[in-house]
């Protein structure tokens, strides 16, 4: 039986940054994941921001994490060559009334440690944010809000582990979990672990997996949020991350900058029992574009281009990370709602401290890889730099996607780091994701990922088994 | 930076004719840039016949219509054709840069002809809700499956709006052996040619729903259904009139739009001031030399 220090359950950003974080120690550590890739649970379907750490209660963990995460993201982004942009964000208040409300707010992050918070006034506004509605009358900012892009994130995490020498086993459910005397045995359809220590960060499946263990103190409900996307066309619509004034569960409907250029609105907020339901909805889309446009009133349904939904894993109003002395070696990291995102990189070297103090020898690598090659996608470099790649690799020059202007040479690539699925290419390399949502490029992308993953076209997939993209091949009658 | 005489985008029958008649015409120095391996655009994949019956009085597939003009075009001296070559920018001097396997290249053009054809709506664009499942295709993107890839998208298909590309696809669906459940209009009548909607749909007993719509896509991982409603003639839903159809394929025909990016790119706002003079001329042949019959 395989036999390892950690085994991490749930490759989204939180068990991704958790799995980087001990990475860096001498520790045998394998991360587990259901799905065919790593990174399309909750992870791959959020907002994207990298929340200053407002609008989170004074004392909360969420808030605290958050307020550190945005510092430590920028760290990792920097050396894992990730996307991130300081945007700054605006909470923006639309009648004299509300300004109380704004100044509550700026005290309550400020004693969360959230720094260079200012009321900004109408003419200030007007000045920095023109589109924004004539309505608004002062707002709280943050500058140091940012965005970041969620998947991109999860994946360039993911595969920096591994080149320091973490396993990751996708297409892997857990089904049940044995305590014995020194070990948990963790079983897996096809196979079986054993680990130390086990760090629960199943997102929303984490109670299931917590009940495992025997510890049954909390439940999660994913509470649903739909996001549209607008056409790139409109991508200087706001200069900021636009919040209204929070509600009770949620940061409202924001007007948001994404990392691809797109702005997107969103999300809604709906508690439901469907840990499976990503579907979006009429009622959804009304909800969002009303909201969207009280702030940004140019804003019409014709710029959406795409939608879709995510799931916010809430169990109670805080993040749960914890040892569970029940199941010494067991630690639950659940709840992680938003900001889960924001928070990531903090949550792991909070799980890193669990980890010592509940008896794990931490012993440095005499060689970390903190950085890694980084990715070229041709849309972000200038032709000069295209022109000379396209002369090492002819490859680069084969243009498979043309709405985002994706290489031949870039499909491949992120086929060998990992992409499994059409979905797993789309949020790799963006193929698939401009205009034309795939009508060019599906049948080429087809044929290069059955091609290197030596599969019949009949199985491949756009995320997984049960996906499958086509019925039947002429070929095979 | 080199400068050619007139530069075409596209290779399809637009592409083409450009070509030939500014040959005719006198023009020596064309290049024609293709992003594709092969000439002749969307006809490539229309496999049925109803094409040249006017201009060749007989009734050819669309592969067997453009072979006789690609034909036509290779004979021609002084047109140069670029395969495998992207178009990916193009400034408002008429300096166009394109990538090909191996090079990227900028020129100049003294006159440019754009003909890069369309692309069809998505059902993102008519923001039909629901899951997002594989199964949901264009059906240009379905005919090219069939027709050149020879793979089958599905068995039991629903086909969203009745323009000619989804009708003639409800047709190549039950050639394969596949069940067409149901075509959904929106509007009180087809989008599509009579012909097409005759030929295609009613003659196989095709339920063709009118003032219906898609209220939600279902299924997890691959489509399983759809809910259908009906809708008033101000296009708004009437309550209590859904019903389900099950499927686990939808194909959508909504409408094409024209891939007007580079010239968006160039900074033109009304497209006509790109042609030249000459070009024009060359595009008042083109119109009549090609009329696409089907
Ligand atoms: C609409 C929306 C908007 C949001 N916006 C923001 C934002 O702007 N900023 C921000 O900071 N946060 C945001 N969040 C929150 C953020 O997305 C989450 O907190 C974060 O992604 C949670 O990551 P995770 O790794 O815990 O969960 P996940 O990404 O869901 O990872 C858990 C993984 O565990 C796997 N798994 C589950 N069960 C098993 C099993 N039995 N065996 C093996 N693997 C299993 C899953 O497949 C999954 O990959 C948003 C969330 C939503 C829904
Ligand atoms: C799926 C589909 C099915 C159709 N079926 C029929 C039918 O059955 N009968 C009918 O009469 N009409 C049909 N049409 C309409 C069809 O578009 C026209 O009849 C005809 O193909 C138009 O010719 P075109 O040359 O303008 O465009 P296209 O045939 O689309 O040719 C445009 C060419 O430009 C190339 N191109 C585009 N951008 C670039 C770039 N940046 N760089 C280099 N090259 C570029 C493309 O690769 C393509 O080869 C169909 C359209 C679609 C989308």
């Amino acid at each position: 039986m395989k036999t390892y220090d950690v085994v991490i359950i749930g490759a989204g950003v939180v068990g991704a940054a958790i799995g980087r974080e001990l990475s860096q120690y001498k520790l045998n550590i394998a991360i587990l994941e259901k799905d065919q890739e790593h990174g399309f649970g909750v992870s791959k379907s959020n907002s994207g921001i990298i929340h200053p750490g407002t609008q989170n209660p004074p004392n909360s963990l969420k808030g605290r994490l958050c307020v550190q995460g945005n510092v430590l993201i920028r760290k990792i982004s920097h050396e894992l060559g990730v996307d991130f942009k300081e945007t700054g964000e605006l909470i923006v208040a639309f009648s004299r009334e509300e300004i109380p409300r704004l100044l509550g707010l700026k005290k309550e992050a400020e004693q969360l440690g959230v720094p260079w918070l200012s009321i900004v006034d109408k003419t200030w506004l007007r000045k920095n944010e023109p589109n924004l509605s004539k309505e608004a009358v002062a707002a709280l900012y943050a500058p140091t809000a940012g965005i970041i892009s969620p998947y991109r994130l999860v994946y360039d995490l993911c595969e920096n582990a591994v080149r320091n020498g973490v396993e990751i086993h996708t297409a892997n459910p857990v089904k049940n979990i044995l305590k014995t005397d020194r070990y948990f045995e963790i079983n897996m359809p096809n196979d079986t672990f054993r680990s130390r220590y086990v760090i629960n960060s199943a997102g929303l499946f984490a109670d299931e997996i917590s009940r495992m263990v025997g510890v049954n103190n909390f439940q999660i409900t994913p509470r649903k949020g739909e996001e549209f996307i607008l056409d790139k066309k409109r991508e200087h619509i706001t200069n900021h991350l636009l919040f209204p004034l929070p509600q009770k569960d949620t940061k409202g409907v924001l007007v948001i900058k994404t990392a691809d250029g797109n702005p997107m609105i969103g999300p809604t907020a709906e508690d439901i029992n469907d840990k499976n339901d990503l579907s979006t909805s009429d009622n959804g889309l009304a909800k969002v574009l009303t909201a969207a446009k009280k702030m940004i009133p140019s804003i019409s349904e014709s710029d959406i281009i795409a939608y879709f939904a995510g799931l916010r894993p809430v169990a109670g109003e805080d993040f749960i990370i914890r040892h569970e002395d029940k199941a010494a070696g067991f630690i639950n990291v659940a709840g992680i709602q938003s900001p889960g995102l924001t928070a990531a990189p903090a949550i792991a070297l909070l799980v890193r401290g669990l980890l010592g103090e509940n008896g794990l020898t931490l012993k440095r690598k005499l060689l970390f890889h903190k950085h890694r090659k980084e990715i070229t996608h041709l849309f972000s470099i200038p032709f000069s730099i295209t022109q000379k790649l396209v002369k090492k690799d002819p490859s680069y020059g084969d243009i498979v996607c043309r709405c985002e202007m994706i290489s031949h040479k870039e499909i491949r690539d992120a086929i060998s780091r990992g992409a499994k699925t059409l979905d797993g290419i789309k949020f790799r390399t963006r193929a698939q994701a401009g205009r034309c949502h795939g009508s060019f490029c599906t049948t080429r992308l087809m044929k290069i990922l059955a091609q290197e993953r030596k599969l019949p076209l009949t199985r491949v997939t756009k995320r997984g088994a049960g996906s499958e993209i086509v019925k039947k091949d002429r070929l095979d009658d | 930076m080199t400068e050619r005489d007139l530069v075409i985008v596209g290779g399809g029958p637009a592409g083409i004719a450009a070509a030939i008649a500014a040959h005719e015409n006198g023009v020596r120095d064309i290049l024609l840039l293709e992003r594709d391996q092969y000439l002749g655009g969307i006809l490539n994949q229309c496999i049925h016949t109803g094409f040249g019956l006017g201009y060749f009085k007989e009734n050819l597939t669309g592969p067997e219509y453009a072979g006789r003009f690609i034909e036509k075009l290779h004979s021609l001296k002084g047109i140069e054709i670029s395969l495998s070559s992207f178009v990916v920018n193009l400034t408002s001097d008429k300096t166009l840069t394109y990538l090909k396997p191996g090079m990227l290249s900028t020129i100049r053009a003294k006159v440019l002809i754009m003909a890069t054809g369309c692309r069809e709506k998505t059902r993102e664009m008519v923001h039909i809700a629901g899951d997002r499942p594989a199964g949901v295709f264009s059906a240009g993107l379905a005919q090219k499956l069939i027709n050149i890839e020879g793979l089958l998208p599905g068995n039991e298909v629903v086909i969203v709006g009745s323009g000619d590309i989804g009708l003639i696809m409800a047709r190549r669906f039950l050639l394969e052996g596949a069940e067409v459940k149901a075509v959904i209009e929106i509007q009180k009548e087809s989008r599509g040619l009579i012909r097409n909607v005759v030929q295609c749909v009613k003659d196989f007993g095709i339920p063709l729903y009118f003032r219906h719509k898609i209220a939600k896509i279902r299924g997890k991982d691959r489509v399983e259904g759809v809910d259908i409603v009906k809708v008033d003639d101000a296009l708004n839903e009437i309550p209590g009139s859904g019903s389900k159809i099950s499927c686990d394929t939808i194909l959508m025909s909504v409408g094409l739009i024209p891939e007007n990016e580079l010239v968006e790119m160039a900074g033109v706002k009304d497209v006509n001031k790109i042609f030249g003079r000459e070009a024009c001329r060359a595009i008042f042949k083109v119109a009549k030399l090609w009329k696409i019959e089907n």
